[in-house]
């Protein structure tokens, strides 16, 4: 009995952050659409996102690459389809894997950042200063992060694609004796606007989950240090569990797609 | 002012010019938690004001009320003659420009240095510094008057706390406010430390002619500064007067602030 109490509870603080995260994600689009906007601060948040990120992206990014080749090559070997190594790992990373990878890397450094980050202003007050200040701290630094976290995921997605295909071929080069350059045309010939357009798009989507639950963790924070950590805590697991949920619609979508 | 005097219920006779802040009647809860209970107050022009209160007896509350920060549940609050509750945006980020605040743990923007913590109000109120090109002689000015000139390019975190808060100090007074509201400013300092920032707030009011409200539970600093004093006890205001006054009364629950 008290157990059914207890989830239903539970079931309904999640609902009713759900809904929290839905008028927070409405207020981000009415304050990024009118002025003033702070290009400079954004500026500054899109290179500090890249900046964060970009180590620890390439090196999941070349392990992931690494691994996937290795153990993709004796069952292709046994099919004798290794020849297919480089469309095959070359499709699952661009489509699912990279994007989905970079953006879970990228919720355990960024949202968790943008939580702690703000969820220290608030308590310290410093988002009271700004707001006695004239400057609309919504603005300044939950708009500014989430755009960011939006615009930067792609690019981050890209590059960590590229660096496990560079793994990839690396193995490939190592035990097949395959070229890079045969290793990368074979890849990109195989690539279609199929594969590349859906796996940008859900980038986007990410980043804009890891900025929006971040940034929402970090702006409610309640009163006393402790609650940082929980802020920044509970924002990497929020944004984790969100990001596969877009990822599941996204294939969804993208499938239904693919069959038109 | 038509509209205004047939909704706004205040005596006609007390609207001098005189009056900087006038509170009546306010009331603020949390949950099951009564904090300001019927408050009443008026802050003359060119007056130190010290209310004091013990710790959590909601004294932050209602300076945040003042300013807009917070939004009271009833009551009417009333700020260099203009009511905070009917102000749209625009008005209101315009009236906090004549109003300096000093954070209780001094609320520095912890991600940019000194000069760019003193340049962050004047970034938007920029109709206060019509024909200001050069913010650097004013960051100057009210870095000489906090006697901390050379800190100009460090982060708050190179500094130590009394530091913190005279920078603190000098960026609520950077605007040349007509008002000072002060929440706990030596709290958290030695008691040397305390006397320096005193001495400041007196020199900054002689200099300026600013109204200043004071926040605090120091006994010494209330003796020192003010002229007149609020003693806030169950969400009122409690008795007010004289420091001396206050220090000889008979009353049990003023006589608790005075006992060492
Ligand atoms: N945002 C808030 N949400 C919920 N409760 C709050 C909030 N702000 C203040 N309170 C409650 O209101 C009461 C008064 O808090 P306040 O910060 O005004 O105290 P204070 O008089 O400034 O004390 P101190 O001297 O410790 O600063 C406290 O019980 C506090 O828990
Ligand atoms: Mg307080």
């Amino acid at each position: 009995m008290a157990m059914a109490l207890e989830m239903i509870k539970k079931t309904k603080e999640f609902f009713i952050e759900i809904g929290d995260l839905s008028y927070f994600a409405l207020r981000f689009f009415k304050q990024a659409a009118t002025p003033p906007f702070e290009f400079k601060e954004l500026l500054k948040q899109s290179y500090q996102v890249g900046n964060r990120s970009l180590l620890l992206v390439a090196t999941t990014g070349f392990i992931i690459g690494l691994v996937l080749t290795l153990q993709t090559r004796p069952t292709l070997i046994e099919f004798g389809a290794v020849s297919w190594m480089p469309n095959m790992v070359g499709i699952s990373i661009v489509r699912e894997v990279g994007p989905v990878i970079t953006a879970l890397i990228c919720s355990g450094k960024i949202a968790s950042g943008f939580g702690a980050e703000l969820g220290s202003m608030r308590v310290t007050e410093q988002i009271d200063a700004m707001e006695v200040s004239g400057t609309n701290p919504f603005k300044y630094l939950v708009v500014t992060r989430i755009l960011a976290a939006t615009l930067m995921l792609p690019l981050l997605v890209v590059f960590g694609d590229l660096i496990a295909l560079f793994g990839s071929s690396l193995v490939e080069f190592m035990k097949g004796n395959v070229s890079f350059r045969l290793y990368f045309n074979t890849v990109f010939d195989a690539l279609s606007y199929g594969d590349l357009i859906p796996a940008t798009i859900k980038s986007f989507f990410f980043g804009f989950v890891i900025g929006l639950t971040g940034c929402y963790k970090g702006y409610k924070t309640g009163r006393g240090t402790a609650g940082v950590g929980i802020a920044a805590n509970t924002a990497v697991v929020m944004a984790s569990l969100l990001l596969f949920v877009v990822d599941f619609i996204a294939v969804f979508v993208s499938d239904i797609f693919y069959e038109l | 002012m038509d509209v205004k005097e047939n909704i706004a219920p205040l005596q006609k006779e007390n609207t001098s010019e005189e009056i900087v802040v006038r509170i009546q009647d306010l009331y603020k809860s949390f949950g099951d938690n009564k904090v300001l209970n019927g408050f009443n107050m008026v802050l003359r022009k060119g007056e130190n004001l010290v209310v004091m209160g013990k710790s959590g007896s909601g004294k932050s509350v209602m300076i945040k009320c003042l300013v807009g920060l917070m939004v009271p549940d009833r009551g009417v609050v009333e700020v260099l003659g203009e009511d905070i509750a009917r102000l749209n945006q625009v008005d209101l980020d315009e009236l906090r420009s004549d109003i300096g605040f000093l954070f209780q743990g001094s609320a520095l923007y912890d991600s940019m240095t000194v000069r760019e913590n003193l340049e962050f109000p004047m970034r938007r109120h920029r109709k206060k510094f019509e024909g200001v090109t050069d913010t650097l002689p004013l960051v100057q000015e009210a870095l000489e008057n906090v006697g901390l000139a050379h800190t100009m390019d460090l982060m708050p975190e190179e500094l130590s706390g009394g530091m913190k808060r005279r920078i603190a100090l000098a960026r609520a007074i950077i605007l040349k406010p007509k008002l000072i509201l002060y929440d706990e400013p030596t709290s958290g300092l030695d008691p040397i430390t305390a006397k320096e920032i005193i001495g400041l707030m007196r020199s900054i009011q002689k200099k300026y002619g600013t109204s200043a409200l004071i926040i605090t539970h120091d006994v010494d600093c209330a003796r020192v500064i003010s002229e007149r004093m609020i003693l806030l006890v169950d969400g009122i205001n409690y008795a007010e007067g004289a420091y001396q006054e206050l220090v000889t009364s008979s009353d049990p629950k003023i006589n608790a602030f005075f006992k060492k």
